[in-house]
């Protein structure tokens, strides 16, 4: 099924160490500009506007920098990442090594996610390929005083070693929690040094985009969301897998594509994300609208909201680093108000009440994690109200 | 580093982030400027770089904390000190934003005020306990939080049971998560401010709970027992082993004699238990509050602290000549002094290839006991077993002290009970006296007298100013006066983490008659250079140790002094909560009048000293006696858990 709609890849077209060859004729102020004139942002989720990342981490005075692939593609209902490393990891690896060159750092890291330790064999080979072919290690790609080379460390299954700053700590052994920011990793990142995090898929498509130009890029997508976008499509559909779509599109546009047309809610964005409800699938999926990191999930007319509900909470309160009291305590806590919900034992005025803590989770939270934690319960609660209230136990 | 909150420091706490500034890329023209800042529409400059929670402190805007301490690193993890700060999606923790460009904040918000109280809210959820059950009842912080946002009904709940036992192995610190907030300043205590490193969170999420090593009992793993956690943990999560019911119940028997030697530090810090300022010494009234207790006699530990001087003087003295003068390569130096516990524990532990270079001189708490038990029984004509001994001390780790099995010289338990300064609080409020309103009474005879060097005991840097005293006019012959303005030896005193001082011997006078029989003259110290260092709190303790491994400055000295406690026992883990390092230095400051005050101010001259060499340990210092009563061995336990 995935393979049948992975074949019509932008990636698959590139050609190996284009991107890059140009990117180093260009010099360090040309690839940030080119990256900034193409518009991307993280294609992890968060959004941020890899050129001016890359501008910070440059700009930053120290000699020890480095370059981090955050490959703990964690999020429920994602796997667009698993493709790119599976078949276009070389994009990913040149993706790195122009970030290297644009911010000058010898060192860089892929954080790969525990689940992929099947991965990482092959990806050690297309590297000591890399390194055989002079592509990385001292004076990479034939350019004098140029030196980067890649090392892969593995993550152990936390969800939230997503979190950029979660992952540093993690990959310097301690407990994957995320730091307090500011600082920011651009400026104090792993070991201290600044370090600049980015997603497989950001790099995977910043060596297309050297390649073929910011202004191909900018051809697709919005004024604010541009370019083409991976998104992992999974649930009630009839067609799951990982498409290839510029953002922007419509929930509806989307769902048409996947076969999933007669769907009761999607839920964008994975267990972080926020649940749609029918009623709003002309919203645009995009950083302005909705944004994602490319989790889409799919759900039928006979899906329980609630089940639903309960299951992303789960994962919330499963994932949760433990660190600060919103996100460890909410969660349980709402966690426990679906399952009176589901007896029909929670009042309108609790259910108020609950509502009121998941939006001081979202606002009160350390990290992106607890941050977007309540995201998929208030969105259930807005539009599914009818649906979940005035339950009875002997329903159930 | 100990004594100094990192302010700037807004991580957790890996050392990779203590190394960077935090100053962001932009503003590197402004270091050492200032920006400005609107809270609650007032305008202010700050210097770049100040938190949030500094920024409003400095205005008068106050800002609730919990997890946030001035002694340790920024954590940024209860939450709820968020604030609104203009522009930004989120709440921003203040404790943990440090202002690097204009903003403008807004800290009681209808979104900041939802917060904190949920946020209360949630912990109440899930801390077990009744206030009135709780040996921090009326000092908590949890509390404290809970009335300040008028908390009057549980929102989310409150647990009816407990979720966890209460860790009772170790014989100083009580562990009971089921009170734990998970504010995690025990754990930046233990890894950041000590370097011990035996409470780290473990688990995620809801599951989340402060743990040793493989879950094991705190009584089994490297704690070294100094108690700091307990006096930065805002709840009654930790607290120290209790034995105020035995205390009283041997008051109350008939036919016990319960002495109590009362240590330098807790006179200076009681007066916090009963809403005195800190540093209000309380030696006098405290001994009519002993006495009104029940005690049948009360002493000074500073007659064991100039007892400690003499002994560890003179086998500093022992060490030099073998080194020196009989060329043993053998001898083990530098000395470490041996009172503090925590220390003594912390070098089993760490580096146990080390304990050769510590003192075998007991501590002073252990010294009194088996005093008490000997000299004082026959004296009185009081059969020892009859006696019970008790400690009142700064420390949690005398608790461990006095249970060591080696500890019983006397051929009893040489000190029964280690009690807290605030477990001394404890006891006297519950005997309905007033301490702050007692009139004055003095220590009881025949160790009635103490010197200005055994008070200073109590502060870092005051066992090494006692015994300069005592080597100087050993040694030189002249006054300490004549070197040092009032016997003032500044340069040993003050917070800095590790202080090094260098003093050459000039001049040699002739031995005096207590050592005598030790050495046949000085003529081989004169013109060496005696060097000495001092360091407290047991990281800036490893950081010596590191040098001296290194081969370092530190390895050069004779003599160094550590203490497990950072301030010294002025903040011992037995102390008054709160702790800070403006509550340590009045403590020490009070130490430090009491001993300006002294008409004796050096060990060696200290008459009660001078009667137990002349009546009992007639053999002199490190006389066979001595050895028996007032030194002891070491264990190398090293930091394998078994």
């Amino acid at each position: 099924m995935i393979t049948s709609t992975c074949k019509n890849l932008t990636f698959a077209t590139i050609e190996a160490g284009a991107g890059l060859k140009r990117a180093l004729e260009l010099g360090q102020a040309g690839i940030i500009r080119e990256v900034t004139d193409s518009g991307i942002k993280g294609r992890g989720g968060a959004g941020f506007p890899s050129g001016v990342k890359w501008n910070l981490c440059a700009a930053a005075k120290d000699p020890q920098k480095y370059i981090v692939c955050n490959a703990d593609e964690g999020e429920p209902g994602t796997f667009k990442d698993r493709i790119i490393l599976t078949t276009y990891a070389g994009l990913v690896f040149e993706g790195m090594t122009i970030a290297a060159a644009a911010v000058n750092a010898p060192k860089g890291i892929l954080y790969l996610r525990g689940e992929y330790t099947y991965l990482r064999e092959q990806l050690e080979a297309e590297l000591q390929a890399l390194r055989d072919d002079g592509k990385l290690g001292e004076n990479a790609c034939g350019k004098k005083g140029f030196t980067f080379d890649i090392e892969i460390r593995m993550g152990s299954g936390a969800y939230v070693c997503g979190e950029e700053t979660a992952l540093i700590e993690s990959l310097e052994g301690h407990r994957g929690e995320p730091r307090n920011r500011p600082p920011y990793p651009v400026n104090t990142g792993f070991d201290g040094h600044p370090t600049a995090v980015n997603n497989v898929e950001t790099l995977a498509w910043i060596s297309c985009i050297l390649n073929k130009g910011s202004d191909w890029f900018r051809q697709h997508g919005t004024e604010k969301s541009t370019g083409l976008k991976l998104f992992s499509v999974s649930g009630d559909c009839d067609m799951p897998g990982v498409y290839e779509l510029p953002l922007g599109i419509t929930v509806d546009q989307l769902l048409a594509e996947v076969g999933g047309s007669n769907a009761k809610a999607v839920q964008i964005g994975g267990a972080s994300g926020r649940c749609v409800p029918g009623s709003q699938f002309d919203r645009k999926i995009a950083y302005e609208d909705i944004p994602t990191g490319g989790s889409v999930i799919v759900f039928g007319p006979g899906r329980d909201m609630l089940d639903v509900a309960q299951n992303f909470l789960e994962f919330m309160v499963e994932e949760s680093c433990g660190q600060c009291t919103p996100c460890r305590y909410g969660n349980p806590t709402l966690l426990e108000g679906v399952e009176m919900l589901r007896n029909g034992r929670c009042s309108a005025g609790y259910l108020k009440e609950l509502v009121s803590l998941g939006e001081s989770v979202q606002i009160s939270s350390k990290c992106g994690l607890g941050q977007s934690s309540a995201n998929a319960f208030l969105s259930i609660i807005e539009h599914f109200k009818e649906e979940i209230m005035g339950r009875t136990v002997d329903a159930v | 580093m100990s004594d100094k909150p990192i302010s700037q420091d807004t991580s957790r706490a890996p050392t990779s982030q203590k190394r960077a500034t935090p100053i962001q890329a932009g503003a590197k023209d402004a270091i050492g400027g200032s920006v400005s800042v609107t809270i609650d529409g007032e305008k202010t400059k700050v210097p770049l770089g100040t938190t949030i929670l500094e920024a409003c402190r400095e205005m008068g805007v106050h800002i609730p904390t919990l997890c946030h301490h001035s002694d340790l690193c920024i954590a940024g993890v209860c939450r709820v000190c968020v604030v609104e700060v203009e522009g930004m999606r989120t709440l921003q923790a203040a404790c943990a934003f440090p202002i690097t460009a204009p903003i403008t904040v807004r800290t009681h918000t209808a979104q900041v005020r939802r917060s904190r109280r949920h946020i209360i809210d949630l912990m109440l959820k899930y801390h077990y306990g009744e206030c009135y059950a709780c040996g921090r009842n009326n000092n908590c912080e949890l509390q404290a939080l809970a009335k300040e946002y008028g908390v009057d009904f549980f929102r989310f709940g409150h647990p009816d049971k407990p979720m966890h036992d209460v860790d009772r192995s170790s014989h100083s610190v009580v562990r009971d998560m089921n009170k734990c907030v998970l504010c995690r300043r025990c754990v930046r205590t233990c890894i950041d401010l000590q370097e011990v490193g035996v409470l780290e969170a473990i688990e995620r999420g809801e599951e989340t709970t402060i743990s040793t090593y493989l879950d094991k009992p705190l009584g089994d793993v490297v704690c070294i027992n100094c108690g700091q956690c307990i006096n930065r943990c805002p709840t009654g999560a930790l607290r120290a082993n209790d034995p105020t019911d035995e205390v009283w119940a041997a008051i109350e028997d008939p036919t016990k004699h319960v002495v109590i030697q009362t240590a330098p530090s807790p006179r200076a810090g009681i007066g916090e238990c009963f809403g005195l300022e800190p540093g209000t010494p309380m030696t006098y009234e405290m001994n009519t509050a002993l006495r009104r207790c029940g005690f049948d006699k009360i002493f000074d530990t500073n007659f064991t602290a100039d007892l400690t001087i003499i002994e560890e003087g003179t086998e500093l003295l022992i060490r030099l000549y073998k080194a020196l003068v009989e060329k043993d390569t053998e001898v083990a130096l530098p000395q470490y002094t041996s009172c503090s516990p925590g220390w003594v524990k912390y070098l089993e532990h760490f580096n146990p290839e080390m304990i050769p270079n510590l003192s075998t001189a007991k501590s002073p708490q252990q010294m009194f006991g088996a005093v008490i038990k000997t000299y004082y029984a026959k004296m009185h004509n009081i059969d020892p077993k009859d006696i019970v001994t008790v400690a009142l001390m700064p420390c949690s780790a005398k608790k461990f002290e006095c249970n060591r099995p080696e500890m019983c010289d006397s051929g009893f338990k040489d000190v029964d009970y280690g009690l807290t300064t605030r477990e001394l609080g404890k006891m006297i409020s519950e005997a309905g006296i007033d301490l702050p309103a007692m009139p004055k009474s003095d220590f009881d005879d025949p160790f009635g007298t103490a010197t200005g060097s055994g008070v200073i005991f109590g502060a870092t840097g005051g066992v090494m100013e006692a015994a300069l005293r005592t080597v100087i006019e050993l040694v030189v012959g002249c006054k300490v006066e004549d070197l040092f303005e009032h016997a003032d030896i500044l340069p040993v005193r003050g917070f800095e983490g590790v202080r090094y001082v260098e003093l050459p011997i000039t001049e040699v006078g002739p031995v005096p008659e207590i050592v005598s029989h030790l050495v046949p003259n000085w003529d081989w110290l004169k013109g060496a250079t005696l060097k000495v260092a001092v360091a407290h709190g047991t990281a800036n303790a490893k950081k010596v140790l590191d040098d001296i491994k290194a081969g370092g400055k530190f390895s050069e000295c004779h003599f160094i002094e550590f203490m497990g406690c950072p301030g010294g026992c002025i903040g011992g883990g037995g102390q008054p909560i709160p702790t800070s390092p403006e509550i340590r230095a009045a403590r020490a400051a009070a130490i430090y009048a009491e001993d300006a005050d002294c008409e004796v101010r050096k060990s060696h001259e200290n008459p009660a000293v001078l009667k137990i060499y002349n009546d009992f340990l007639m053999e002199g210092p490190c006389g066979h006696l001595s050895h028996k009563l007032l030194h002891t061995g070491y264990t190398a336990r090293g930091k394998y858990i078994s």
